[in-house]
């Protein structure tokens, strides 16, 4: 309980020798800088949070940046607070929220939430009917659509995610979630749940499917970086970085640097779209 | 001179009981003030016992209780066994030497942070309950409550060795001179003379059990449903906290889990002053 800062994925980033030290103009500004760069919230940023920070520190060892989880809420509540330097959120903050905490938000990407399922499991593809009828309960066993005789087991995340906001509104249309739904508490959780449980089906953020998760095709179409940027795949959000006020110093040229092409390259190669 | 010093020293330490003391007393009032314009919305009748669905304007805790009674009650079912086992062995059945090392070794095991053994829990004990019972994720009460009664048995353990090393000398050599066997040492004369000490332990378990949240949050699945089986999903009170803090701080959701502080507030101190009143009456009977 004291120690909630550990919920989620806390990650202290250090500097990795195995990158290599390319010292591009989009990390020029950074030159000469020194200080702490403090970052929490979403957990869908990771990824690309941790491999910018890297690129920064490698190429300015003065500069230490740290990445913490704790979701959507959380980024928005540490920034508005003043705990953090930059608060990621997966949803854009509310209006009350925006003029309670003076918000700037910084939106550099697009993302998709997709439906999940374990690689073992022979349904991938629902449609979006279904897929309510799966999380509100109605639709509680695999065999109805063609899998294993075994229950299905929800999985879905706390309600301060961000994550969970955007494939409640766009991907079952504001309809219920089950109470005996599992609850867990990050895209990294959701993933690790659903890669241990044959039998369960949960969402996360596009950018984190990889081997250990099936992506479940919705109305025929997959959720991936191409069907998100061409429009077919409908569950898609922003990825944004809010500051208290407008960003100065260091916190400006780490969002910066997300615009710049070396930016946009990390956001393109961890599964996003990188915003205009 | 010396009489001065003793005075500032006298005062000192009462200053610093006076402070330890207030702030427990001032976490209690807190958690009250801050939960209570909850309890004015809606009263405390609905907080306690209605469901928890906050997107229905639902913000009760039942739930939760009932899923921190099942599993921390459940979790001192199986640790209670295990404990006395090890006891036993440790308190009289095995020589010198090996006793020694395994108490050592339970020693040790109270050091371990919880949120090693939720992580192993996740990766060994999950799997076999969801093939085992051929139902639900694995992440349930009973996995949770096993892995919650290992965490708490070496406690359990130690307190129940220690109140068998406190039994009088005299009462063991009686029970050897009329020609007991190990085990009905234990059992007629053991077990009788450390029951007080024994309970104690439970107690004091009992309200880890209750305390923990790692366990239960990594393992118990947090679902907000009353469940009605061990094997299906359930939410503590702690797991609850640490899930709901994340929310806006303006919203009644938040204001909720003050409510769980002063529920589990509220039941430590109930544990710990029948621990108190339990040492308190074995004192004047001993």
């Amino acid at each position: 309980m004291k120690k909630l800062s550990f919920i989620g994925l806390a990650l202290i980033v250090s500097v990795l020798l195995t990158c290599s030290p390319a010292f591009s103009d989009s990390l020029a500004p950074f030159k000469g800088e020194k200080g702490t760069l403090k970052v929490s919230g979403g957990t869908a940023h990771i990824p690309v949070m941790k491999e910018a920070a890297q690129q920064v520190m490698m190429a300015n060892p003065d500069i230490q940046i740290s990445i913490a989880g704790g979701g959507s809420g959380v980024g928005i509540k540490q920034v508005g607070e003043g705990l953090v330097d930059i608060g990621n959120s997966g949803r854009k903050a509310s209006d009350e929220e925006i003029e309670r905490y003076q918000l700037k938000l910084h939106k550099w990407a697009i993302d998709g939430v997709g439906p999940v399922v374990n690689p073992a499991n022979q349904v991938k593809a629902l449609t979006q009917s279904q897929m309510m009828d799966i999380f509100s309960g109605k639709l509680d066993n695999w065999k109805q659509l063609g899998g294993a005789d075994r229950s299905i087991n929800i999985y879905t995340r706390d309600e301060a995610s961000g994550t969970r906001a955007v494939f409640w509104k766009k991907g079952l249309k504001k309809g219920p979630i089950s109470s005996g739904a599992h609850v867990v508490v990050s895209n990294g959780a959701m993933k690790s749940a659903i890669a241990q449980d044959p039998y369960g089906i949960g969402y996360v953020s596009v950018g984190h499917i990889d081997e250990m998760v099936a992506p479940v095709a919705l109305d025929g179409v997959v959720p991936t970086i191409q069907t998100i940027q061409d429009g077919t795949y409908k569950v898609a959000r922003g990825l944004y970085s809010n500051t208290k006020g407008e960003p100065t110093g260091l916190t400006k040229k780490f969002i910066d640097f997300l615009y710049t092409p070396e930016g946009k390259k990390i956001i393109e190669k961890r599964g996003f779209i990188p915003a205009q | 001179m010396k009489r001065y010093r003793e005075l500032i020293a006298e005062r000192a330490f009462l200053l610093s009981a006076l402070a330890s003391s207030s702030i427990t007393v001032a976490i209690l009032g807190f958690m009250v003030f801050m939960g209570l314009p909850l309890l004015k919305q809606g009263g405390l009748h609905q907080l306690l016992l209605k469901p928890w669905a906050p997107f229905q304007g639902l913000f009760g805790i039942y739930p939760m209780i009932m899923g921190t009674a099942a599993i921390s009650l459940l979790s001192l079912l199986f640790a209670f066994p295990l404990s006395l086992g090890c006891s036993f062995l440790i308190g009289s059945i095995a020589p010198q030497t090996v006793s020694k090392g395994f108490r050592r070794l339970i020693e040790l095991m109270t050091g371990i942070p919880t949120v090693i053994y939720g992580f192993v829990g996740v990766f060994l004990l999950v799997p076999i309950v969801r093939e085992l019972f051929q139902s639900g994720s694995g992440l349930c009460i009973l996995t949770a409550a096993l892995v919650l009664g290992i965490m708490i048995s070496p406690t359990m353990t130690l307190f129940f060795c220690d109140s068998f090393d406190r039994i009088p000398k005299a009462y063991l050599d009686a029970a050897d001179a009329l020609g007991a066997s190990p085990v009905q040492k234990l059992l007629y004369v053991i077990l009788p003379a450390a029951r007080h000490g024994m309970l104690n332990g439970v107690i004091l378990s009992l309200g880890r059990a209750v305390g923990d949240t790692l366990i239960a949050l990594m393992l118990a699945g947090n679902s907000v449903r009353v469940a009605e089986s061990v094997l299906e999903p359930a939410r503590t009170l702690t797991a609850h906290i640490a899930l709901v803090i994340a929310a806006d701080y303006e919203s009644p959701e938040f204001r909720s889990i003050f409510a769980c502080g002063v529920v589990l507030y509220l039941f430590t101190m109930t544990v710990t002053f029948l621990v108190r009143y339990l040492s308190f009456s074995k004192d004047r009977t001993v």
